[in-house]
């Protein structure tokens, strides 16, 4: 277990210290809430029908932000190549990096996503949930990227294919998501929509790993 | 029979038989369903757009059953190492698209008349959407990479992630309230006899016509890799 701990100091500082960590990710949510009002023009009532669903595609747009150096960094300067000779087995690896992501870009973006809402309109009792399903939806983002990180590992243009092949992968978690949040601020039951995010987020947890791990393997062979 | 399909040269001999037969059992199966197709009498409900049924729901149904040959080849290529099987599924992978985004351009012409609305947002059709989307991915994916066997591996890792979805869509209609319509095709007595034929008959043909299609493009793939090798080879 130290391996995995000396790991997971590694990612964490990595994605903490380069590339800004949660600040851009945070940036980049500013920028994409302020754009649903300047870009649609609605007044506050007409927005906080919204206001749950696109504070979650924000969420899962910055997200897709940092995926790109998820694996890209290690690969490219011989690391990954290391991690994968040493003693811990690579699922841990990517275990590692996938938490550091959610808890170095996720957990803020968890944060921000209530303020994000009420700045579009929705009303303060809905922050509670949206918070609970930030965190759980953030963990399944990072997972679920992670995956799309690996597989498209040494391909030509990375950015925007990575979204390409994740963005589906994605959709669950808002539908799921978005569901509970709008189930909520229509009085119905939002139970089931944070049990199947929950389910499908640990789902990543899970078996995520495992096809990261073959894809890296893929990738240095 | 995969394995023993598995030898290229008994795959070729075979295909080379075999893909000429599907052929032609698709065009005469299509060529009926359609005369059957316009023959049948006007639906009670839906008037003359029934006929779109013999259609879309073909369409609809290949699409999904190309991915589950696409997961499966994927799925033998990662597993045995065989390149046979990389070449069967990024050989599906086009022929998938194609089928189901007809599938989603016939639903859409079927919904105007019928839910008065192009596209809606409900279960069935999104989690269709995604499964056209999965097969996109998986090609831009493979196009993107330089180095074939890690394209083919890599792509096939994301196809088997995505073979999740296929359950989804099967039983989407059950687990939401769904605009669209539930299971009826494969239910007894749940559609008129009449329209069973020609529905039948179109599936057939479109399961035929995929057959004969995907032992073509596996047969160019193992010529172009064998091209490939032979010019790597003549250049050293």
């Amino acid at each position: 277990m130290s391996g995995f701990s000396v790991l997971f100091k590694r990612e964490l500082a990595m994605a903490w210290n380069r590339g800004g960590g949660p600040a851009v990710a945070l940036a980049f949510n500013v920028c994409a809430v302020t754009l649903l009002p300047l870009a649609s023009g609605a007044s506050l009532d007409k927005l906080k029908l919204l206001a749950p669903g696109f504070s979650w595609v924000a969420l899962a747009l910055a997200s897709l932000l940092s995926l790109e150096r998820l694996f890209e960094r290690d690969y490219e300067d011989g690391a990954l190549d290391l991690l994968a000779l040493g003693p811990a087995p690579l699922e841990l690896v990517a275990l590692a990096k996938c938490l550091a992501q959610w808890i170095c870009t996720g957990l803020p973006l968890a944060v921000f996503a209530p303020v994000a809402m009420t700045a579009l309109g929705a009303p303060m009792s809905l922050a509670p949930l949206t918070f609970l399903c930030a965190v759980i939806g953030g963990l399944g983002f990072a997972f679920v990227g992670g995956v799309g990180a690996a597989v498209s590992l040494g391909a030509r243009a990375g950015g925007v294919l990575i979204a390409v092949i994740v963005l589906p992968l994605f959709t669950p978690l808002a539908i799921f998501g978005g569901g509970a949040i709008a189930g909520l601020s229509m009085g119905l039951d939002w139970t089931s929509g944070l049990l199947f995010l929950s389910a499908y987020s640990l789902f990543f947890v899970a078996l995520g790993p495992f096809a990261m791990a073959a894809a890296c393997r893929n990738a240095l062979s | 029979m995969i394995t023993v399909l598995a030898n290229p040269q008994r795959f070729l001999a075979f295909s080379r038989v075999a893909a000429p037969i599907l052929g032609v059992l698709a065009a005469v199966s299509c060529l009926a369903a359609l005369w059957l197709g316009w023959s049948v009498p006007d639906d009670y409900q839906q008037g003359s757009t029934i006929r779109l049924l013999f259609l879309h729901v073909p369409c609809a149904i290949t699409g999904m059953f190309i991915y589950a040959c696409l997961a499966g080849s994927a799925f033998f290529g990662l597993v045995f190492r065989h390149s046979l099987a990389d070449a069967a599924a990024r050989a599906a992978a086009p022929l998938g698209a194609a089928v189901s985004f007809l599938g989603l351009v016939t639903g859409s012409f079927w919904g105007r008349p019928m839910w008065g609305a192009w596209w809606v947002w409900d279960a069935r059709l999104t989690s269709y959407l995604i499964l056209f989307l999965f097969f996109v991915g998986y090609m831009a994916l493979q196009a993107s990479m330089d180095d074939e066997t890690k394209a083919d591996r890599a792509s096939g890792i994301l196809a088997l992630v995505g073979a999740i979805n296929l359950p989804i869509v099967y039983f989407s209609v059950e687990w939401w309230k769904s605009l669209h319509q539930g299971q009826t095709l494969f239910e007894p007595g749940k559609m008129a006899a009449v329209y069973e034929w020609p529905a039948f008959l179109m599936l057939g043909a479109f399961y035929a016509g995929f057959g004969a299609l995907w032992l073509v493009r596996i047969r160019g793939e193992i010529w172009r890799r064998r091209a490939q090798a032979l010019a790597v080879q003549g250049s050293r």
